[in-house]
């Protein structure tokens, strides 16, 4: 058993929280008590944190619409095909067709990379998240 | 975020929150805290503990407005009028800081003459709330000088959203209540990253670090480690790409761990906007109502797989660590987007870790210039703006001076909601995040088990005396209709929410409220109006 030390993936209060691994498993979630914000409290959600990790509902591969359907593809064909699409959009109707969402659940660095993405990649400043909702 | 940047020049929450423990006043208004932020709800009681008075305005009796001194229960959409109330009465108790005002702030004369004018029982007969009761909430926060206003999106919600902050920004000003420890205007965010991701400018009107995208010298600072130009004109906000509709000029788009047909107001429209897209590719952790219209859907790592930094409510950056490898064939996003750039040919595309990832974000975003991974893990992370590898990080900002220099007076204006309850549709539906065991979409909430048995299902509270003249039992299905949209919903007899107003979350995607509320939203911010749309209530036929 191992337990890591992160911050919880719900609100914005940002309080520290240890996973309990095992053997590749997330067993269990429970506060730091050293954290400036948690300090050794959790909220029912907090508490649960692990839960929702191994669910067997969770996405395993890519998937690309044939015929309709989303169907299991490998991740290059998935890949490749997005950014193919991505590039015929702005040759076609120009960067700004193109409209990206990234995400308030994600990393600062996965922000930051999408934003660049968008605007050095893309050419467009169409960018948001949903901050307001 | 607009509001309170144009009032003091940040948007950011502008204490710490351990210091709303040793606060003596702290007034919270749209914020259910106990519920959607539970650990600063533990500070905020903590205070009352202390002998701390806790003012409260909201429209429903929620936990915390049931803990408070003085709970300021409004008409919806009328918060402008209720802070406008306020400050006049600090004006005419005499309890205006002048030294500060003169010293720190500008344009306070339009204000005051404009304040002048108004009738205070005017604007308490606009809240709905008695006139004494107002008046003395303004005394007691006037009065302390370690006074914290606390607002969420009970506030920001609003087609007057911007305004409304701006009414609060101007309540602090005017009683001095900023610039220092125990005292400010906090906004309170909703998920776990929303700082960090306005931060890192997913937003289409800044770069990163809220610099400007017009500024020939910070554009020449971007272009040169981006080897890129930056396109010029500001882009489209999350609703204007999601409601652009059939034949919208958005084509194609990509959408990272986000909801939007379920999380959006006005949902038919977003669904419309999304289905006729020539390109939709999502990326996601579960198969979200959002994933299912896509054209591609990639698996995306959970937080518990990746590291990477978020930055909290105060500011706080601070590191997750990776508990455990990706499970089945999923990826972090990070490496989903490097893949993508990759493959279009977007230099700066290959960086080997998030670390590295972060030296580039600190070398072009002053206020991240000191966050470095090594500090960060030894610090339980750092408080922007934190500008150098020396800089301890900073607890409250404002200090001598605000971020645009002197803090700014904005004369606003109660105007209202954008709907009306009418005669069709007599009841005001208020919606928002509904439960303690709950969040968002609750994509993450509703596959954790022991959530979804301590809240398995929609509820939508009416008011007891609305449920007897309607002849509703606690439990009944119920329609709920609005021009927009019909659902179907579970009654909740309740007191927390006056009788004509009813209030429902938009948890449950069997209820997709949001196809009920409306598109409007604030001209500047454009924050939708989730907070009021008129709507009907029918029994449903069981036979």
């Amino acid at each position: 058993m191992q337990d890591i030390l992160t911050i919880c993936n719900y609100c914005g209060c940002g309080c520290g929280v240890y996973l309990s691994v095992d053997n590749d498993q997330v067993v269990g979630s429970y506060p730091s008590k050293n954290h400036p914000i948690s300090r050794g409290n959790l909220c029912s959600k907090g508490w649960q944190l692990h839960e929702f990790i191994h669910s067997d509902k969770r996405l395993s591969s890519p998937l690309l619409r044939k015929n309709g359907s989303l169907q299991e593809v490998s991740w290059d064909e998935a890949l490749d095909f997005t950014a193919a699409a991505l590039m015929t959009a702005k040759q076609q109707y120009g960067p700004d067709s193109i409209g990206v969402l990234s995400s308030a659940k994600c990393s600062n660095e996965e922000n930051y990379l999408l934003q660049k993405l968008t605007r050095a990649g893309l050419g467009t400043n169409n960018i948001d998240h949903c901050a307001r909702l | 975020m607009v509001g309170l940047a144009t009032s003091f020049g940040s948007g950011a929450m502008t204490n710490s929150i351990a210091e709303l423990e040793e606060a003596d006043v702290l007034l919270i208004t749209g914020s259910n805290t106990t519920e959607t932020h539970p650990q600063i709800g533990r500070n905020i009681l903590r205070a009352v503990d202390r002998g701390a008075k806790l003012l409260v305005i909201d429209p429903r009796r929620t936990d915390i407005a049931r803990q408070a001194h003085i709970h300021l229960a409004l008409r919806p959409g009328t918060d402008i009028a209720l802070i406008n109330a306020m400050m006049r009465v600090i004006l005419d108790e005499n309890l205006a800081d002048d030294l500060f005002i003169s010293m720190r702030t500008e344009n306070f004369i339009q204000l005051r003459d404009y304040l002048h004018r108004l009738d205070l029982a005017e604007l308490a007969a606009i809240t709905e709330i008695d006139i004494n009761t107002i008046r003395e909430a303004a005394c007691i926060y006037a009065r302390s000088s370690k006074s914290v206003i606390c607002y969420c999106l009970g506030v920001t919600q609003h087609t007057c959203g911007t305004d409304n902050v701006q009414a609060v920004a101007n309540l602090a000003m005017l009683t001095g209540n900023v610039e220092k420890k125990h005292s400010g205007v906090d906004p309170l965010r909703g998920q776990n990253n929303v700082q960090g991701a306005c931060d890192m400018a997913a937003l289409p009107a800044v770069l990163p670090g809220y610099q400007s995208l017009e500024d020939m010298s910070i554009r020449a600072r971007f272009e040169a480690v981006w080897q890129r130009p930056l396109p010029e004109n500001a882009g489209k906000s999350l609703t204007e790409m999601t409601h652009a509709g059939k034949d919208g000029p958005i084509r194609a788009m990509f959408i990272m761990g986000e909801n939007p047909a379920l999380s959006d107001p006005h949902l038919h429209r977003v669904e419309e906007t999304l289905e006729q897209l020539d390109f939709l590719a999502v990326s996601d952790i579960f198969l979200t109502a959002t994933a299912k219209l896509a054209h591609v859907v990639f698996p995306a790592a959970s937080f518990a797989e990746k590291g990477g930094t978020i930055t909290n409510s105060e500011r706080r950056v601070q590191l997750c660590r990776r508990a455990i490898p990706p499970i089945h064939d999923c990826r972090p996003d990070s490496e989903i987007i490097m893949e993508l750039g990759r493959r279009m040919g977007c230099p700066g595309m290959d960086f080997d870790s998030d670390a590295e990832i972060m030296e580039e974000i600190s070398l072009l975003t002053p206020i991240y210039g000191g966050m470095h991974y090594d500090r960060l893990a030894e610090n339980h992370g750092l408080q922007w703006p934190c500008p150098d590898r020396s800089h301890p990080g900073t607890e409250f900002l404002h200090k001598y001076y605000f971020a645009r220099g002197k803090g700014q007076f904005t004369i606003t204006r109660h105007q209202e909601p954008y709907e009306k309850a009418a005669e069709k549709y007599p009841f005001t539906l208020v919606t928002g995040r509904g439960s303690y065991h709950h969040y968002h979409t609750a994509t993450m909430t509703r596959n954790s088990r022991r959530l979804v048995r301590e809240y398995p299902q929609a509820k939508l509270e009416i008011h007891k005396d609305d449920c007897r003249r309607l002849n509703i039992a606690d439990g009944e299905m119920v329609e709920l209709h609005s021009k927009r949209g019909i659902v179907r919903i579970s009654a909740q007899i309740t007191d927390r929410v006056k009788p004509g107003t009813v209030f429902s979350s938009f948890h449950f995607f069997e209820v997709p409220i949001n196809q009920l509320t409306v598109s409007a939203m604030d001209p500047k911010s454009k924050c939708p109006e989730f907070k009021v749309c008129s709507a009907a209530i029918k029994k449903v036929n069981h036979d």
